[in-house]
């Protein structure tokens, strides 16, 4: 089960684990709102470590939209925002 | 992931292209001589990846759109079931999930995969090699109006640019706006205007 919904305040992650994620680093621990929530796949951080399909972790899979001003600080030009498709265990729920 | 998924973790970008035909080649030798794989199995392979994309319905798709709300609307909501309507194939796409996002007044998408080099292959036929460098993909995030002013494409800066990071089993495409004067035209010489540049969101539609 997902356990956010559209419209959601989330944070991610600080830092990423070594080897393979889809986190990308330009928005570890950046706070954004759930867009979209597109059902259940297997975890790629695993699928990269060479683990079969049905053994991987399964988790709810996320659209994340990101204000450009919380991405890049006072460097960005807005109205700017980047969104990227993210795995729940890379985000923790945002108190607003 | 399936045999001819586009999403190719090539994450040291593609400058030297001698040195890249170098290291398939070895990789391909090797594959051949531990009996993995054959030249004709290859070659099969590559074939059906170029017949399953040579199609790029991304123009007939972005121009049925334009002249079908109910379809633009449905394609907005579910694009892998719009491009079943179509007739585009979407066999080879297996746990793909299509996205369309659409521009407008205020706002201008734009697409990348700053990971790799993911791309809507079934939509838009093999991608262009500016897409899967490492410029375009580390700038399009950070400063988009300069992209875009590089690709000739001057923005207001009221509009909103939203870029689409492909970090997962998504894939995108931008549905660009139909150019102003071209109520006239018929669907195949609307589907004509949109090139795969506008379909990315480095570019947008003209009027012929």
């Amino acid at each position: 089960m997902a356990r956010f919904a559209p419209g959601d305040r989330v944070r991610t992650r600080a830092a990423n684990p070594q080897g393979h994620t889809r986190l990308p680093r330009y928005l570890c621990n950046r706070t954004g709102t759930i867009e979209a929530v597109h059902g259940i796949y297997p975890l790629p951080d695993e699928r990269a470590l060479g683990m079969a399909l049905e053994s991987c972790t399964k988790e709810a899979l996320y659209t994340v939209i990101f204000e450009g001003g919380e991405v890049w600080r006072e460097r960005a030009i807005e109205p700017l925002s980047v969104s990227a498709d993210l795995w729940e265990s890379y985000l923790a729920a945002e108190r607003a | 992931m399936s045999d001819l998924d586009d999403h190719d973790h090539d994450h040291g970008g593609h400058e030297e292209s001698a040195s890249m035909a170098s290291r398939v080649g070895a990789l391909v030798a090797k594959l051949e001589s531990k009996g993995v794989l054959s030249e004709a199995e290859l070659d099969r392979a590559v074939e059906v990846f170029l017949e399953g994309t040579g199609q790029a319905g991304g123009p007939a798709l972005v121009a049925h759109a334009w002249v079908d709300p109910a379809f633009r609307a449905r394609l907005l909501a579910n694009a892998n079931a719009a491009l079943d309507e179509l007739g585009i194939d979407m066999t080879h796409w297996v746990n793909v999930k299509l996205r369309a996002v659409e521009n407008t007044e205020r706002v201008h998408n734009i697409i990348v995969c700053t990971l790799c080099s993911c791309y809507p292959v079934a939509l838009l036929g093999p991608s262009p090699t500016w897409y899967k460098s490492l410029p375009y993909r580390s700038r399009v995030v950070r400063e988009p109006r300069a992209v875009l002013a590089e690709f000739g494409l001057k923005l207001d800066p009221q509009i909103e640019v939203r870029v689409w990071d492909s970090t997962a089993e998504l894939r995108y495409v931008v549905i660009p706006r139909r150019p102003e004067g071209t109520d006239g035209l018929a669907e195949a010489d609307l589907a004509a205007l949109v090139t795969r540049d506008a379909l990315i969101g480095t570019a947008v539609c003209a009027a012929p």
